[in-house]
């Protein structure tokens, strides 16, 4: 049972020692699946949404007169950069740039313009300047400009604390963010926390306004599919939108909507990330499709900030790859460059003229990204290739496989008990409980206590947290299925026991990820070498030990046009599925445009790069292409920060 | 046929003609006389009060409603103050100005709207004039009151009174006045004597018009135009001075293009002879007797009379009337006319007129020419006619587009409809073309006549969101008034009615419903509403705040159910707010959030309602966290375990209790040793307190704190090795046997570059872990020795990768060797 897993862990470290001789072969793979994607259709061009966006801002801006000084929410400020830069705002009479902090301001304007998130706290730091320029005798105007919508408790807190005719509010619809050809993000992280944690649903409108607004500039969709109880609502507000609306007659430009709800798959976002782009955002943490490369990738003591989208042609190529074949690409690629930079010699005035006008510019950014990425990925390699990473890949593997549960418990122990990392520990903890549905009571006990005494008290919310999202749980004495059904099946005759534990199930909210695996074959059969290098199925996101959950749904729906064979999956992941066919009826006809072929996935709650590239992948294979829209990019970090409850 | 020119009068170049729109169906005693009379331009209402002036309370005089066609609407005895003047808003209300300022507003039906004030100044001075206008911000008001000084209110749906600077030198009433819009405002024209003045906000402002000198008698009348785009006055000599409304153009000379005849208030030229005038191009006069007393309305495109017994419509004959039936017109709408009339006859002059359109190609024309001049005429025959001879026309057109003709015969037919005398709406086309279908449908409405509406707006096909679901939703909102009928007979009506049609919201008719104090049949109403959204903010109206807040979270929009939640916050008591929220888990989860952020302790008492010991207990562990003085702390903690236990938590109020005991040895020790402690977790405080070397210490916490051994073991360890004390490590490694092996010791030498004393463990690690630890100082041999004793094939794997093919050459050949033999078992 164990080989695979060997196996792969072996080929990590020999391409690692072997990385040139690789290299060839790596990069042919490669181009082969450069070439598939020419047959893909066409995806409708987003950069449209980044320009409405900006135009209502500038409207915005505009209603407010003369100079004034601009105070932006801090996470809203990498957004706003990719959508109006200062030069834009400047324009606009925009004055003096700040960040909003909570405290106390520094400006001599008379005009004040807040862009914030409807949040209750900032609202009420707004309120309290108000308050105090009052006190002080002085007069200002005072505008807040909530994106993507105003909410009613903000303007409550406004008129609680006395400055409702003082402040003018208004809404900047900015719903959605195209972070790349294929990737629009809500930048909304804290819908994950707000809606599954504290069952405070007003993002929901938001998401749905968001598919409104794809719908209304886009065109409609042939077919929506759905799982999860938020995804329901989404839908249903993005119904009544529709309703409401006037309803127009376009040739639609998506096939098919999938909506999904982030609890219904925890266990891909927990995983650790093994692909290039994934891995990138595990170790530096991508920001709005950017990240910054401290001075250990950049090899100087600066640091550099890079976009990370198609744009990057080294990116581009790289991104979907499994680890442990990017070295080996990126040191063909040089080559590579290394040939053209040689081509120079042997040449007469003329050609170096060309060269130098036509190639050279070319030449010397794919250099400088290269090095950039070759540094990255050194980086990397430094740090995943140690034991203790390729220790924890084994334990994650075990745990998805559900075998040697035991040492994997031991492993966990150690790790919190040398205090290796918090969030890991964390993570393996959430792993072990979602794989196993819940952990023993002995073992449960024993190891929160020992969490706790390595980090501190406080855990007890976190835990508290978790246990209410069923990320970690205790299994309650005599409940346990197992125990069940023996005492069922004493009283019963044989037949009626299956359906009896099937009842039970439903019953208790369990994650049932081992009866799901094996349903869904998310674990490929072991005892076979997986080659990373010419992957046949999305399993390779994961070393070809687990395919994502969340993307199987998709594909096993998209195959059947339907949940029907489901059943059983379905009722496993607490059922709330639905498939609704949409406006354009006509559809039929036009069934094989390129439009037909483009899914739109939508995941609520965040999705990994992960899941992005094992979607890529299916596209792929399935002659598609895969949008995703996600409320904002996540891993595992953050969706176990997000529960922490050390900051509120 | 040859009548139509009969009733035309000439005026220069342009015609005039008087046409008789109704016998009035009212019957009036005394006519007009000692009547204030208000007609609703657009063909509207006519309002009636019969002796208004006379004061004594025993005669209360009765206000009377006509349509155009003096068919009565309401009746009912006035018994307010005395009205000074009547006037209709541009909806078709009626407005009565009284003596005092007050204004009181009334449907066309006669039922009571509402009332405004024009302000104390007004009320207190008396109200001496009032005029009511239109300007394009809706109906106004203005009152010269007794102290001489005009207010105005430009739009009575949006009060905003504004008065007027002071006129200099007047006396006593001026002579006369009038409104006049101009660059978006609204001003008042005076004219005292034989001055003029311009009012506005700011200014009051002298004028002379052009070409009327100074000297000249005093000015008597003044009117504007419809459009306010000309003026008119008379003066005490009989004077009649024409020009543009802003008084830098005379007009002595009508253009021909000008529509309007001057229309002067009447009174005096009519008491004193029944006689109407037109005044027009170089003093050309047209004189029309009138019998009886008689008022003007100004139209768009003419003026309507109304006398006692008749209504009429004075007008220029519009330009396609007056080619075609002009006498000896040779104009191709008349030759085409002529035609069809000989084709009728079937004579072959039809051939010879349309030979001669044809032959100058004037032929679409005068298609062109008889379809305009059908939708000017009264008459249907006249229409029919002159629509026959375009259709005739068109036979022998090909490519000419038929929208004209097919629509001016529908606006015809929904002309004809309105027009008919018991509907009463005398309007022209080009007053309909004004004022749009949707406002025509409006006045329909408010007549109630919601069969006719929906009649129309089938027959225009007009989208049925504006059109007939709109029309259903007034008759909605007007069947739920009607008192006699019970609740689910209505509500089964409207329903019924309503059910296929397109955008109706039932919210409003249910708000109309409670309106009329039957909220019963609001709710029943509502029901019909699918989006529960809209049903929120009249169930919250209505008081039904359980009902409000269910439908609310129906809903789905997490906003809507925030009202409610602050609205009930609010009206409720805390302890019914928190039952009610109790019951609705979404709402209570949304309440929390915002507590969080606002009251803390609403939050606190939230958990205590609901004896949630478990989250009171988080709450005050949350709290001590806020706290920076210790004894806070620890009294929350305290605290915390107390609702741990009641929640029959023990794991948590355990681990709550040893908290606040290592919160206390911090504190003890900080104070002692000066350590920077307080806030640690135990791993972090024996890890501190080793490196200082408080190595007691770290055995108490061990001991009181039940740390495992295994943590024990690598805290000693790494904190040994940190300090590079290898000599300590030895001895501690020797001590017991170790928990965690002995892979961590080489390890933890290996990270710290002590190969050498990293080998001194290599020997007591197990067999499973020995490989690793060969590897792990480097020792490759050591490790293929362990491999192959192992028999273990990945580990034998693991080794080959480490070795170098060239150097190794030896040990590789034994590996491999010793893998096939494994790989055969």
């Amino acid at each position: 049972m164990q080989l695979p897993l060997v196996g792969v862990t072996v080929m990590l470290e020999r391409n690692v020692l072997q990385v040139y001789p690789a290299a060839e072969s790596v990069v042919g793979s490669l181009h082969m699946a450069h070439t598939e994607w020419r047959d893909a259709p066409e995806l409708p061009d987003f950069s449209l949404l980044k320009r409405l966006a900006r135009d209502q801002l500038i409207f915005l801006l505009e209603q407010l007169p003369g100079k004034k000084d601009l105070f932006i929410d801090a996470d809203l400020m990498s957004p706003l950069d990719r959508i109006a830069n200062v030069t834009i705002l400047k324009q606009h009479e925009v004055d003096k740039l700040y960040k909003v902090e909570l405290k106390p301001i520094v400006s001599s304007s008379d005009q004040l313009c807040f862009l914030i998130r409807p949040r209750i706290q900032t609202v009420k730091w707004i309120s309290d300047l108000v308050n105090a320029d009052k006190v002080a005798g002085r007069f200002r105007r005072y505008k807040i400009i909530f994106t993507p919508q105003k909410f009613y408790a903000c303007e409550t807190v406004l008129e609680e604390q006395g400055v409702y005719g003082d402040v003018t509010t208004d809404e900047w619809n900015f719903y959605i963010l195209p972070l790349d050809d294929d990737i629009l993000s809500l930048e909304l992280p804290e819908f994950f926390r707000d809606n599954f944690l504290e069952g405070d649903q007003r993002w929901v409108t938001t998401a749905g306004s968001a598919l409104h607004l794809l719908q209304s500039v886009y065109g409609s969709f042939s077919k929506v599919y759905g799982i999860g109880r938020c995804a329901k609502m989404v839908y249903e507000s993005w119904r009544e939108l529709m309703e409401e609306g006037e309803q127009r007659t376009r040739q639609p430009e998506f096939a098919k909507v999938f909506l999904v709800d982030r609890d219904v798959d925890f266990v891909t976002p927990l995983c650790s990330q093994v692909v290039y782009e994934g891995l990138v955002d595990d170790l530096f943490r991508i920001k709005c499709g950017s990240v910054e490369f401290g001075p250990d990738v950049t090899s100087s003591d600066k640091s550099i900030k890079v976009m990370l989208n198609s744009q990057d042609k080294v990116f581009s190529e790289i991104r979907n790859e499994h680890f442990s074949n990017v070295f080996g690409f990126l040191s063909q690629k040089a080559k590579n460059l290394q040939t053209a930079y040689d081509k120079r010699r042997g040449m007469d005035i003329q050609q170096m003229k060309a060269f130098v006008s036509d190639e050279l510019k070319g030449l010397k950014q794919e250099h400088r990204l290269l090095s950039l990425h070759i540094g990255a990925s050194e980086s990397m390699m430094k740090k995943k290739t140690k034991q203790d990473f390729q220790e924890l890949l084994k334990t994650e593997h075990s745990l998805l496989e559900g075998f040697e549960i035991r040492e994997c418990i031991t492993y966990i122990e150690e790790h919190i008990n040398r205090q290796v990392s918090m969030i890991d520990s964390l993570r393996l903890l959430c792993l072990l409980s979602i794989t196993e549905n819940g952990l023993l009571s002995k073992d449960y006990r024993s190891l929160k206590a020992q969490y706790l005494q390595s980090y501190g008290i406080k855990h007890l919310l976190t835990f508290a947290n978790l246990r209410q999202l069923g990320l970690l749980e205790e299994q309650q004495a005599g409940e346990t299925l197992t125990v069940m059904e023996s005492k069922v099946g004493k009283l019963v005759n044989d037949k009626t026991v299956g359906k009896l534990t099937d009842a039970f199930s439903s019953l208790a909210k369990k994650s049932n990820f081992r009866a799901l695996s094996k349903r869904l074959a998310l674990v490929p059969k072991s005892g076979e070498e997986y080659d990373l290098r010419v992957p046949r199925d999305m399993a390779y996101v994961f070393s070809g030990a687990y395919i994502p959950l969340s993307c199987k749904l998709i594909e096993q729906v998209l195959e059947r046009d339907g949940w029907t064979g489901l059943e059983e999956v379905t009722r496993m992941l607490n059922g709330q599925e639905f498939a609704v066919t949409g406006g354009s009826s006509s559809s039929e006809a036009r069934n094989k445009t390129d439009a037909q072929r483009i899914v739109l996935v939508m995941f609520l709650g965040g999705c990994t790069f992960s899941e992005i590239s094992a979607l890529r992948f299916l596209g792929k294979e399935r002659g598609c292409r895969f949008i995703v829209v996600t409320t904002a990019i996540t891993n595992s970090a953050r969706l176990l920060e997000a529960l922490l409850d050390n900051h509120a | 046929m040859a009548f139509v020119t009969a009733n035309w009068n000439p005026l220069g170049d342009a015609f005039y003609r008087k046409i008789e729109l109704y016998e009035m169906g009212w019957n009036l005693k005394d006519g007009l006389r000692d009547c204030l009379v208000a007609a609703a331009p657009y063909g509207g209402p006519i309002a009636l009060l019969k002796a208004h002036n006379r004061r004594s309370p025993s005669a209360r005089p009765q206000l009377e409603i006509f349509s155009s066609s003096g068919l009565p609407l309401a009746s009912f005895p006035w018994k307010s103050g005395v009205v000074k003047q009547l006037g209709w808003t541009v909806s078709d209300d009626l407005l009565c100005v009284q003596e005092d300022g007050t204004v009181l507003v009334y449907d066309l039906l006669g039922g009571f709207k509402r009332h405004f004030s024009m302000g104390n100044e007004v009320s207190q001075s008396q109200v001496l004039e009032t005029k009511i206008f239109h300007s394009p911000y809706g109906t106004g008001v203005a009152i010269l009151t007794g102290a001489l000084r005009f207010t105005l209110a430009t739009n009575i749906d949006d009060i905003k009174l504004r008065r007027l600077p002071e006129v200099p030198d007047l006396q006593g009433a001026p002579s006369c006045w009038a409104v006049l819009t101009q660059d978006r405002q609204s001003k008042v024209l005076v004219a005292n004597g034989s001055h003029l003045f311009v009012l506005d906000n700011t200014a009051c402002t002298p004028v002379t018009p052009p070409g009327l000198s100074p000297q000249a008698s005093s000015i008597v009348h003044m009117c504007v135009s419809f459009s306010y785009k000309y003026l008119a006055l008379l003066t005490d000599s009989g004077l009649v001075w024409m020009g543009t409304s802003n008084l830098k153009f005379v007009l002595l000379l009508f253009s021909c293009r000008c529509r309007r005849p001057k229309s002067q208030q009447p009174s005096a030229v009519v008491m004193w002879d029944g006689l109407l005038l037109v005044v027009g191009e170089c003093k050309e006069t047209i004189q029309y007797h009138l019998d009886d007393d008689s008022i003007l309305v100004p139209e768009l495109d003419g003026v309507r009379i109304i006398s006692g017994t008749h209504h009429e419509l004075l007008q220029e004959v519009p330009g396609a009337c007056e080619e075609i039936f002009k006498i000896a017109s040779m104009a191709p709408g008349a030759l085409l006319l002529e035609a069809h009339k000989e084709y009728e006859k079937e004579s072959q002059k039809a051939d010879e007129y349309l030979r001669e359109i044809k032959e100058q190609s004037l032929l679409s024309e005068a298609v062109r020419q008889c379809v305009e001049a059908a939708g000017h005429e009264h008459e249907p025959e006249t229409q029919k006619t002159l629509l026959r001879a375009a259709s005739f026309g068109k036979c022998f057109l090909s490519n000419f587009p038929p929208e004209q003709f097919v629509s001016m015969c529908r606006d015809l037919r929904v002309l004809n409809a309105v027009r008919d005398y018991t509907v009463g709406i005398p309007l022209s086309l080009t007053q309909f073309k004004q004022m749009t279908i949707q406002v025509l449908i409006d006045r329909l409405v408010y007549r109630k006549l919601y069969p006719l509406a929906i009649e129309v707006c089938c027959y225009l096909k007009t989208p049925e969101y504006q059109g007939v679901s709109r029309v259903l939703k007034h008759w909605a909102c007007y069947k739920v008034q009607q008192k006699e009928e019970s609740d689910e007979v209505i509500a089964k009506a409207v329903s019924v009615k309503l059910a296929d049609a397109a955008g109706i919201s039932y919210s409003e008719i249910a708000t109309k419903a409670y309106e009329s104090g039957r909220t019963e049949l609001a709710i029943k109403l509502l029901e019909f509403e699918p989006r529960s959204g809209e049903q929120v903010p009249l169930l919250l109206k209505m008081k039904k705040s359980p009902l409000a807040l269910s439908k609310a979270i129906e809903s789905g929009d997490t906003d809507l159910v925030y009202t409610v939640v602050m609205y009930l916050k609010n009206e409720l008591n805390r302890g019914d707010f928190f039952m009610m929220l109790r019951n609705q888990p979404v709402a209570l989860s949304l309440y929390k959030q915002f507590c969080k952020h606002q009251e803390q302790d609403t939050l606190k008492d939230l958990f205590n309602q609901d004896d949630d010991h478990e989250e009171l207990g988080n709450f005050y562990v949350k709290a001590s966290y806020k706290e920076q003085r210790l004894e806070a702390r620890i009294a929350h903690l305290q605290s915390a375990v107390d609702e741990y236990y009641k929640a029959k938590k023990e794991f948590s109020a355990k681990t709550t209790e040893d908290e606040m005991r290592l919160l206390r040895f911090q504190r003890k020790l900080e104070e002692e040793k000066g350590e920077q402690l307080v806030g640690f977790s135990l791993h972090d405080t024996m890890t501190t307190l080793l490196s200082v070397g408080l190595h007691k210490h770290v055995e108490q916490l061990y001991k009181d704190f039940r740390v495992p051994d295994k943590r024990f073991w690598w805290l000693r360890l790494k904190a040994l090795a940190e300090k590079e004390d290898w000599e300590e490590l030895e001895k501690f490694s020797k001590s017991k046997k170790s928990p965690i092996g002995y892979l961590p010791f080489v390890e933890v030498c290996i990270k710290h570059h002590n190969k050498y004393e990293a080998r001194k463990y290599v020997s007591k690690v197990t067999l499973e872990q020995k490989v690793k630890a060969h590897l792990a100082v480097g020792d490759v041999e050591g490790a293929a020795e362990a491999a192959i004793e192992r028999r273990n094939e990945s580990e034998i794997g693991t080794v080959l990768s480490r070795c170098a093919a060239t150097t190794d050459h030896l040990l590789v050949e034994r590996l491999n060797r010793a893998k096939a033999t494994v790989a055969k078992k």
